[in-house]
């Protein structure tokens, strides 16, 4: 399996792609922090999210229970799930005793967090995401590489030739509303002719056992209006206590991930509609040990905003391909060692821990702590990369003597000024993307030796 | 043990001990201080891509509406049933049945001037896909049922209840290809939003 440096190499082959890829996520982060200076009190307004993500996490078991009940009462079915696979299991047995063979989604990075689709279509059961971005990457066999912008790692020629194979516009054709009036078109055929529908869950009110969907295409609402069967699935985290602190959540949410005032549409369900069936699968899939976690519990405040990916340095520059999980990104980092320490193990160490994530979350989690909290977790359990441990062992060797720091500060210079091919070559791997430079004449020691002393 | 009581049972054990949850008051608060609420909401409508037209009275709103001939138009606001030959009432229609309506006029019970947000409840959408699945929509709100930011929108919500209710800010838009705002993704092609001045 390759790490995110190595998938990051295959996306930093193409220059200009990144350049854009970069250029553009900065440009969403310029958006936010437009829309998010006009809010006076925003870092208060982001304190109380905080706050009130501290008393959803402190009592979290109460308000799942408090939410069941509001929700039965409603005239939804409630279902848990303990991991990916029952959660699965939920979604076709609803789908089976149905008899419904093909199902619309809205976005849910859960059910990507879970392989649903996958899973769904080894049983026979067609699925069609229905964001237009989900779609695309749907139809090129890829995961989304964003959680808000599915496609942003994706040209409008390579999207048109997608669109040109698959729902038949004409070939060549790239204009993004010639691409998106094809996908209306093709959808709402899909939306009329489906008894199923599943949506994700932005927020899960506790007190009335409500659930909101944000989204701006109006597909989530295509879709569960039109289905026999809603299925809703959430992680347990996304629990608020009251109504009232939608008023919070749904001021910070878009603009910190796009830089709009607010999504198109804030879809608020509470009853199915006479003759519908809705469900909520409540899934847990290691949120409970990571409640556990004191140092990395705070990274189930996430509302899955984007904020974090738009203006990392790694992220803009390394793709979302490039973290091999279903939420990429600085908070992708600290939520996949959770799941499978192992398997994630490159994923904090793949930041500069400067700390940007940190300060553009809406809910305050000290994402840049975490990732460096993360390292020492990994490295102490032993899935740390065994090439740097070597390296850092011997960078320690070298440091703990001034004699030897002083004999490899010459024999470095001497290699780089006479043998420069000895560092100046794709071995090193400081010299990918970069220029060695010169080698200074003398050390500071030398230096300071001549002319002070 | 079943997958629900041990779930309840891991998060008992590893939550950490009981925070208070912050005072929401005091946003209600500030909330109730702002002002200039109509200018602020016409701005932002405008920026999210709605239009907003000012009118005395629904037979002023009538003016500003363009139908095709034969065009299906659907409302819940009686005094627009001469509209059209085709505008109509509608009760709790099957949903299916809308999927030809070019344009829907309803009834939003409040606005949102910091986002335009419109609050429209099932009450007013009739059916619940209506205001997603029409090809046009026009929302009809009261000056003086604008209210300042979300926390006195729920605070204005407070005590409802609704099986189904939506925040509307704007027409349908995507900008999944390469941040390109397209607007008319799956729902309405345009927002018009008449704001009856009293």
């Amino acid at each position: 399996m390759k790490d995110h440096a190595q998938l990051s190499e295959v996306f930093n082959k193409d220059e200009q792609r990144v350049d854009w890829h970069d250029e553009t996520l900065w440009f969403v982060r310029q958006k936010r922090d437009k829309a998010s200076h006009q809010i006076p009190d925003w870092e208060e307004l982001r304190e109380a999210a905080s706050q009130i993500k501290h008393n959803v996490l402190s009592n979290l078991s109460n308000y799942l229970e408090q939410f069941e009940q509001q929700a039965i009462n409603n005239g939804i079915r409630v279902h848990w799930a303990a991991d990916a696979k029952e959660h699965n299991h939920i979604v076709h047995s609803i789908l089976k005793r149905h008899g419904i063979s093909q199902m619309v989604k809205s976005k849910s990075m859960l059910t990507e967090e879970c392989h649903l689709n996958h899973y769904l279509e080894e049983q026979g059961i067609n699925v069609v995401d229905s964001d237009l971005g989900e779609l695309i990457v749907q139809l090129a066999k890829e995961p989304p590489s964003h959680i808000v912008l599915p496609c942003i790692h994706k040209k409008k020629e390579e999207i048109g030739d997608i669109f040109h194979e698959f729902l038949g516009s004409a070939k060549g054709e790239a204009d993004p509303q010639v691409l998106t009036e094809t996908a209306r078109i093709h959808l709402r055929n899909t939306f009329l002719s489906r008894r199923a529908a599943l949506t994700g869950v932005n927020f899960a009110v506790a007190e009335t056992g409500e659930f909101v969907v944000c989204t701006n295409e109006g597909n989530a609402d295509m879709g569960a209006h039109l289905s026999d069967v809603h299925i809703a699935s959430m992680g347990i985290e996304k629990l608020i206590p009251k109504r009232k602190d939608l008023g919070v959540f749904l001021r910070l949410l878009t603009r910190s991930a796009t830089g709009q005032p607010i999504t198109t549409y804030s879809s608020h369900f509470k009853r199915p509609r006479p003759g519908q069936e809705m469900h909520i699968v409540l899934v847990d899939n290691g949120r409970s040990i990571q409640l556990g976690r004191e140092d990395f519990r705070n990274s189930l405040k996430c509302i899955r905003c984007g904020a974090c990916m738009n203006t990392c340095p790694v992220y803009r520059r390394s793709g979302g391909h490039s973290y091999h999980t279903a939420v990429a990104g600085p908070i992708g980092s600290i939520l996949a060692p959770n799941l499978d320490m192992k398997q994630y193990a490159d994923l904090p160490f793949a930041s500069t821990l400067c700390g940007s994530c940190s300060n553009v979350c809406p809910v305050k989690i000290d994402i840049h702590e975490q990732l460096y909290k993360w390292r020492q977790v990994i490295i102490k359990e032993g899935y740390g990369d065994k090439k740097k441990a070597a390296a850092m062992q011997a960078m320690a060797y070298t440091l703990s003597s001034p004699k030897i720091y002083r004999i490899a500060g010459k024999a470095g210079r001497w290699v780089m000024k006479h043998t420069p091919f000895a560092v100046g070559n794709p071995l090193n791997p400081w010299y990918k993307q970069r220029d060695m430079p010169d080698a200074p004449k003398e050390s500071f020691g030398e230096w300071y030796r001549k002319n002070r002393e | 043990m079943n997958s629900r009581d041990k779930i309840l049972a891991d998060v008992r054990r590893n939550q950490p001990p009981l925070v208070a949850a912050p005072d929401m008051a005091v946003w209600e608060e500030k909330a109730a201080a702002k002002g200039a609420l109509l200018e602020t909401f016409a701005t932002v409508a405008g920026n999210v891509g709605s239009r907003v037209v000012l009118v005395d009275s629904i037979a002023e709103l009538k003016a500003h509406l363009v139908i095709a001939p034969g065009a299906r138009v659907l409302t819940s606001i009686p005094g627009l049933l001469d509209l059209a030959k085709d505008a109509a009432l509608f009760a709790n229609n099957a949903p299916h049945e809308m999927e030809n309506v070019e344009l829907a006029i309803l009834q939003a019970e409040f606005g949102v001037a910091e986002n335009s947000a419109l609050w429209v409840t099932e009450k007013q959408m009739g059916t619940r896909v209506l205001p997603f699945i029409c090809q046009h929509l026009a929302l009809v709100v009261k000056s003086t049922d604008i209210v300042p930011d979300m926390h006195a929108a729920y605070l204005r919500t407070q005590g409802t209840d609704h099986g189904f209710a939506a925040f509307i800010a704007g027409p349908s838009k995507t900008a999944d290809i390469e941040q390109s705002l397209v607007l008319g993704a799956h729902g309405p092609r345009s927002l018009v939003i008449f704001v009856l001045v009293s």
